[in-house]
């Protein structure tokens, strides 16, 4: 018999966690698909389940001074109707194109992450924001930066004693920001990327690019970083970006060849969308036309 | 809450329940989906997926639309929760829209898209087209291709729906506003609509008997593989609650089904060997949570995995492994037509082209997995009752009593309401396994498919392998035409056998060649069994023909449009199976509806693509043809109608309606032919004890063969009210209670019938409810006198379609008629990315009469939302896509503008002119699209789906070839 866990307390919820081998339950958007596909060939067992639904230090979206705190319990929907800064625009972006309404209304950001699914919606932003996740155990609270947390397909830094607690994202030093995603999958609603790329774009007082963070999803075990590129657009105007973007930026990128795309069209669709984002980010400093 | 966890790990949780306070117990992961229908009984929320990915169960959570198989019933607790049968005006003017509008079809997804719709308007109130599109985004529907329901939650938007019961009354009575003169022809809302927009009709997983015990199948993983099964008794032992653990030894009959008489050959249970992944070993029977505790990797099967034949080239190889001991070569079945010479033809031609082309396995996707309950009657048992949801009663019935090697008479089928169909539940799934654990436990038993189950194990539309060749003369009429097509059977039968014969009748397209020679096979494989898929191979072979047709244009230099409409077949032309085309054909007309569309999107195409490089437009077009009913075959349907003596008219049809809305057209049908409006019927539908025989919900026939046969089973009444009231032809009747009046001019006549004799007894009756109000009742004691054993007047209604056996060379007449079409394709494609959007859609169909055009309109809807995912995204992988996120179907958000042109070309052998339409909806669309692809790109495509790396690396190879 599956034992299930719902505490009303993080303090409760760590023991548990610190004792138990269970699976992490928010929304249940992930845990019962996985649940529907082993059961339908037969394995019908299961973990136990901490459900962590009633933890209300894990909720809510806030100003906390030198980053924004996203609660661990943050829904796609309640980010999507958050008042937030333009930096979050790309996230956004992405928590509208994750399934549909109702995944929206119960997935939540951090179990995105913590799935590690390669096509996670919210990871390459995460990447693009250079997030930190706050992790809690029952004896220890640390931080780790997103890119690290990732560790390899559906791999996380997350241990077996600890929790999501929550998203860190650092504020930009300039307030001339743009953040932007772009999903490319084979039907609308409910689908699976076949690759994304999220990036931020700082502008500096000389209208030139002073800062970007990159990020491609879908076309490796985790999503990469555009490391080179995002040096080399340094400097650059904002319109000429868009055609700096060459094939070895993305290089270092493995995507594979399964159902939803080749890996030869996957490199070639992240590079269309890198370019593309950054057109349109540049479109957005276009002086307005009368 | 949260409650202390009490007997067996339930947690008692409380919430508000459609306003009203609930607490209850249960397993707190739990579904509360699950819950909802287990414990509380409100099956109107239905389980598709348990994935997520369906939306069917979808309710309201704390005014949220949220997916009910993903919350865990402790989540419940505490919550607001509201379901498909919540009460309220908003929730009313959209039932009432849904009706109007005909968005509602089968039925399964209409609670989900109610509730994701309501979701919408309660919290915004001016929603545009993109805000609807957003709020039903996670809602599969495979019926209407959701152009009604987009159109049904704007009207509640707008605000012009009413909610009363009289607006309901209305679409049923006077959907023109004025009393119906005559039914056909008018846009009557469904008369089994409101228990759909209720949530309250049944589906195959809705009901069954509160002692029925639990079966689920063990499958193989294996898709091919000898096996031995170990201690099976001490399992049984060793696991409370299971009853009986069944294997092929325990099938009482011939442990095999299939189509044809001949070619029954798959297992209900495999026998020690299996030919394909998903094939059932064994069924556990007991109770609910011992068989979902069952671990099928601790049961004692020892597996001997054998190298799997897949897909044609394997199965066709020089020594390839039979799939079949007596089938040495894997091809099950050969069809072949041939006339004139095509040697000659291709020589006489000024221009030829030729092509081979791919076409994936395709999933139907009905969001009702397969489901239902048997029921023993009788100690022995004397009977076995099968309720399921399905296409073909009187199948079932024939298979399921060969399985439990009884007589017919001891096997009785009860259709519930049928979740879709599309051909995947003409062959039976769950009904002999359900017919036999009933037989061997003597208690009630019932099923219910997961979602991967349904696609792993249930048929599939063929993969085809085409090579064909077409040439034409100068002026672009065709000279000759030839086919090669081999179709992927899988491991049975199944439908194969109509396939291969189907395909070389309509091969060549619905045009007028003299010199054809089409040729298939139906080649078995150890892949998932194909069958019947809406146009049975016609769709694969449109894709080829259509493409050879602008092949040709393009060489001669001609219009894709005039080419077709050169070629197409018209009044008096003889098909190249040699019928003379007598009566309806009205191809050119279709042809002609669309031409001012196709101009102008031609120059709009034009212009578009001057100013934009990157995202290229283009516009395709393509025809079909589709023979209604049986190829060559016998295949009558009967109908009843009753009157008793309280004046009780009765409706006794036996067509199954999967959602296209045969109950409807056939009341329409029925209620013309007789003289009294539809509403006046009550209907008796599909059941074998009650309803005579009126064939398979197939072949786009019901609208035809059973229309005809509803159609004299008024007449039949009619006559004989007015010989009663000694009245001539052009009396009008209307009946009131027993008074049943007859006006005739001037002259007036009431008969009482309760006080006419009953003529006689009706053998059984029952009734599933008066269709306007009532739910289908589906409790175990159906048969009850429902107040019918007095009838005092019948009318019986018999039409076999007239055609004739096919000679060696296909030449005859395998139809009594033909469904015509014309579509054209508007189509964007990003030519970084190699993505396609459909834009719009025109479609002119010809379908004799539109008994009803909202009924027609959406099937057209429909047919063409699964021709785009044909075209664009569906493909079956066995072992890899077999749910509904990695199998992709399109979203509302996939949909193009359709336009509809119904053309009415008479057909004289149907009921008031009418043909069928069910499968000629889908077979021009992706032909369509791939010519509306290569339209804006170059790109011939000759293997669908269109996936985006497909087009992209076509696009690539076009690039380097310049």
């Amino acid at each position: 018999m599956l034992t299930y866990h719902r505490p009303a307390t993080l303090q409760e919820a760590l023991a548990i966690r610190a004792e138990c081998d269970v699976t992490v339950l928010a929304g249940g958007t992930d845990v019962y698909p996985a649940k529907a596909a082993r059961s339908a060939w037969g394995d019908m067992r299961h973990q136990d389940v901490l459900d962590i639904s009633r933890l209300g230090e894990l909720r809510g979206i806030a100003d906390a001074g030198w980053h924004w705190r996203i609660g661990a319990l943050t829904t796609w929907s309640e980010l999507i109707v958050a008042e937030l800064p333009a930096l979050f625009d790309g996230l956004k972006l992405a928590a509208r194109e994750v399934g549909g309404a109702q995944i929206q209304n119960r997935g939540t950001i951090a179990g995105n992450l913590c799935t590690g699914s390669p096509a996670g919606d919210g990871q390459p932003n995460l990447l693009a924001l250079d997030a930190q996740i706050e992790l809690m155990s029952a004896s220890a609270r640390r931080r780790v930066p997103v890119r690290e947390f990732l560790v390899g397909y559906r791999q996380t830094a997350c241990r077996a004693d600890e929790i999501v607690t929550a998203i860190l994202a650092p504020k930009p030093s300039s307030v001339n920001v743009r953040s932007h995603f772009l999903k490319l999958g084979a039907r609308r609603y409910l689908v699976i990327s076949i690759a994304m790329v999220a990036g931020l774009v700082e502008i500096g007082t000389d209208g030139r690019i002073a800062k970007t963070r990159l990020a491609v999803g879908a076309c490796s075990a985790v999503p990469e970083r555009l490391l080179a590129l995002e040096t080399a657009l340094v400097g650059a105007a904002p319109s000429a970006a868009a055609d700096m973007v060459t094939a070895e930026h993305l290089a270092h990128l493995t995507p594979i060849d399964d159902i939803r795309a080749s890996a030869r069209y996957r490199r070639h669709a992240a590079l269309t969308l890198v370019r593309d984002l950054l057109a349109q980010i540049a479109a957005t400093f276009e002086p307005r036309v009368a | 809450m949260q409650g202390k966890p009490t007997a067996a790990g339930a947690v008692e949780v409380s919430f508000t329940l459609n306003g009203s306070p609930r607490h209850l117990a249960n397993a707190p992961f739990v579904s509360l989906a699950e819950t909802l229908r287990s414990e509380l009984g409100l099956t109107g929320t239905k389980i598709g997926c348990e994935a997520g990915d369906c939306g069917a169960c979808t309710v309201l959570l704390n005014d949220r639309q949220v997916c009910a198989c993903l919350v865990p019933t402790a989540q419940a607790d505490g919550a607001k929760i509201e379901t498909v049968e919540v009460s309220g005006a908003l929730a009313d003017r959209l039932r009432c829209a849904f009706l109007k509008h005909g968005a509602a079809q089968c039925g399964i997804c209409t609670p989900g898209m109610l509730m994701a719709a309501s979701d919408l308007l309660a919290r915004c109130a001016a929603p545009q087209r993109p805000d609807v599109e957003d709020a039903i985004g996670g809602v599969l529907c495979r019926c209407t291709g959701y152009i009604k329901i987009v159109e049904a939650v704007l009207e509640v938007a707008g605000g012009a729906m009413g909610s009363d019961p009289t607006a309901r009354r209305t679409m049923h009575d006077r959907p023109g506003g004025e009393p119906l003169a005559h039914a056909v022809g008018t846009r009557l809302a469904r008369v089994d609509g409101w228990p759909k927009v209720t949530g309250s009709d049944r589906f195959g997983a809705d009901a069954a008997p509160a002692d029925a015990l639990w079966m689920r199948v063990v499958r193989s993983p294996h898709a091919r593989a000898r096996f031995t099964l170990g201690d099976l008794e001490t399992v049984k032992a060793d696991t409370p609650g299971l009853v009986a653990i069944l294997t092929a030894k325990d099938v009482p009959g011939e442990n095999s089904f299939g189509i044809f008489p001949n070619m029954k050959d798959q297992p209900v249970l495999a026998p020690g060997v299996v030919r394909f992944r998903g094939e059932a070993v064994l069924a556990l029977v007991g109770s609910r949570a011992a068989v979902e505790g069952v671990f099928d990797g601790e049961l004692p099967i020892t597996w001997r995995p054998q190298q799997a034949v897949s897909g044609l080239a394997a199965a066709l190889a020089e020594g390839a492994a039979p799939i079949h001991a007596h089938v040495a070569d894997n091809v099950l079945t050969r069809g072949n037509l041939r006339c004139g010479d095509v040697t000659v033809g291709h020589c006489v031609g000024n221009a030829t082209a030729e092509g081979r082309f791919e076409t994936a396995f395709v999933e139907h996707a009905y969001i009702e997995p397969e489901a239902g309950f048997a029921v023993p009657v009788g100690a022995g048992p004397d009977r076995i009752e099968v309720t399921a949801c399905t296409q073909a009663p009187y199948m079932d019935l024939e298979e399921t009593a060969r399985v439990l090697g009884v007589d017919q008479s001891r096997v009785r089928i009860r259709p519930t309401a049928c979740g879709g169909g599309f051909g995947g539940k003409l062959d039976v799934s769950v009904q002999p396994l359900l017919a036999v654990a009933a037989w061997v436990t003597k208690r009630p038993v019932r099923i219910v498919y997961t979602r991967t189950e349904s696609m792993a194990s249930t048929t599939k539309r063929h993969p085809a392998s085409i090579w064909a060749k077409a040439s034409a003369d100068r002026a672009g009429r065709l000279t000759a035409f030839e086919m090669q097509a081999d179709f992927n059977t899988g491991a049975y039968a199944s439908w194969g056998p109509t396939v291969a014969n189907r395909v070389p009748v309509h091969g060549a397209g619905p045009y007028k060649v003299a010199n054809v020679w089409n040729r298939t096979r139906a080649v078995y494989t150890n892949d998932t069994p194909a069958g019947a898929f809406r146009g049975f191979g016609i769709p694969q072979a449109a894709i080829a023909n259509e493409t050879l047709l602008d092949d040709l244009a393009e060489q001669l230099g001609l219009d894709r449009w005039a080419i077709r409409r050169i070629n197409a077949l018209d009044h008096g032309d003889r098909t190249y199976s040699g019928q003379l085309l007598e009566h309806s054909a009205g191809l050119p007309q279709c042809l002609d509806a669309l031409k001012a569309d196709w101009d102008a999107a031609l120059t709009r195409v034009a212009a578009h693509n001057a100013a934009q490089p990157r995202k290229r437009r283009g516009v395709g077009i393509a025809c079909m043809w589709y023979g209604c009913g049986n190829t060559s075959l016998s295949n009558p349907s009967s109908m009843r109608i009753t009157l008793t003596r309280d004046g009780t008219l009765t409706f006794f049809n036996g067509a199954v309606d999967i959602g296209q809305g045969s109950s409807t057209v056939l009341a329409q049908i029925a209620a013309d032919a007789l003289g009294l409006p539809p509403c006046a019927f009550r209907m008796v539908v599909g059941d074998t004890d009650l309803t005579a025989d009126a064939g398979k919900t197939s072949a786009s026939r019901q609208t035809f063969v059973s229309g005809n046969a509803a159609r004299l089973a008024g007449e039949d009444l009619r006559r004989k009210i007015l010989a009663l009231a000694n009245a001539g032809p052009d009396a009008n009747l209307s009946l009131d209670g027993p008074r049943l009046t007859i006006c005739d001019g001037e002259a007036s006549r009431v008969v009482d019938l309760s006080l006419i004799p009953a003529e006689r007894n009706a053998r059984q009756t029952g009734s599933r409810g008066h269709p306007y109000t009532e739910p289908r009742v589906l409790d175990v004691a159906l048969t009850r006198n429902c107040g019918m054993t007095d009838v005092v007047l019948e009318g019986l209604g018999t039409w076999d379609p007239p055609t004739t056996g096919l000679d060696a060379n296909g030449q005859g007449i395998p139809y009594a008629t033909y469904g015509f079409a014309a579509q054209m394709a508007e189509v964007e494609v990003d030519t970084a990315l190699g993505t396609v959007k459909v834009l719009d859609i025109v479609a002119a169909h010809d379908v004799g009469r539109a008994i009803n055009p909202t009924l027609v309109e959406g099937q057209i809807h429909g047919g063409i939302a699964q021709g785009l995912g044909l075209a664009l995204m569906e493909e079956f992988i066995p072992g890899r896509t077999e749910n509904l996120h990695d199998y992709l179907i399109p979203t509302v958000g996939d949909m193009p503008r359709i336009k509809s042109f119904l053309i009415e070309d008479p057909e004289l052998t149907g009921p008031y002119g009418a043909k069928g339409v069910g499968e000629p909806a889908l077979i021009a669309t992706a032909p369509a699209i791939l010519g509306a692809i290569r339209h804006a790109t170059g790109v011939r495509v000759t293997r669908v789906p269109v996936l985006p790396h497909r087009l992209w690396e076509a696009l690539q190879h076009e690039e380097a070839a310049q």
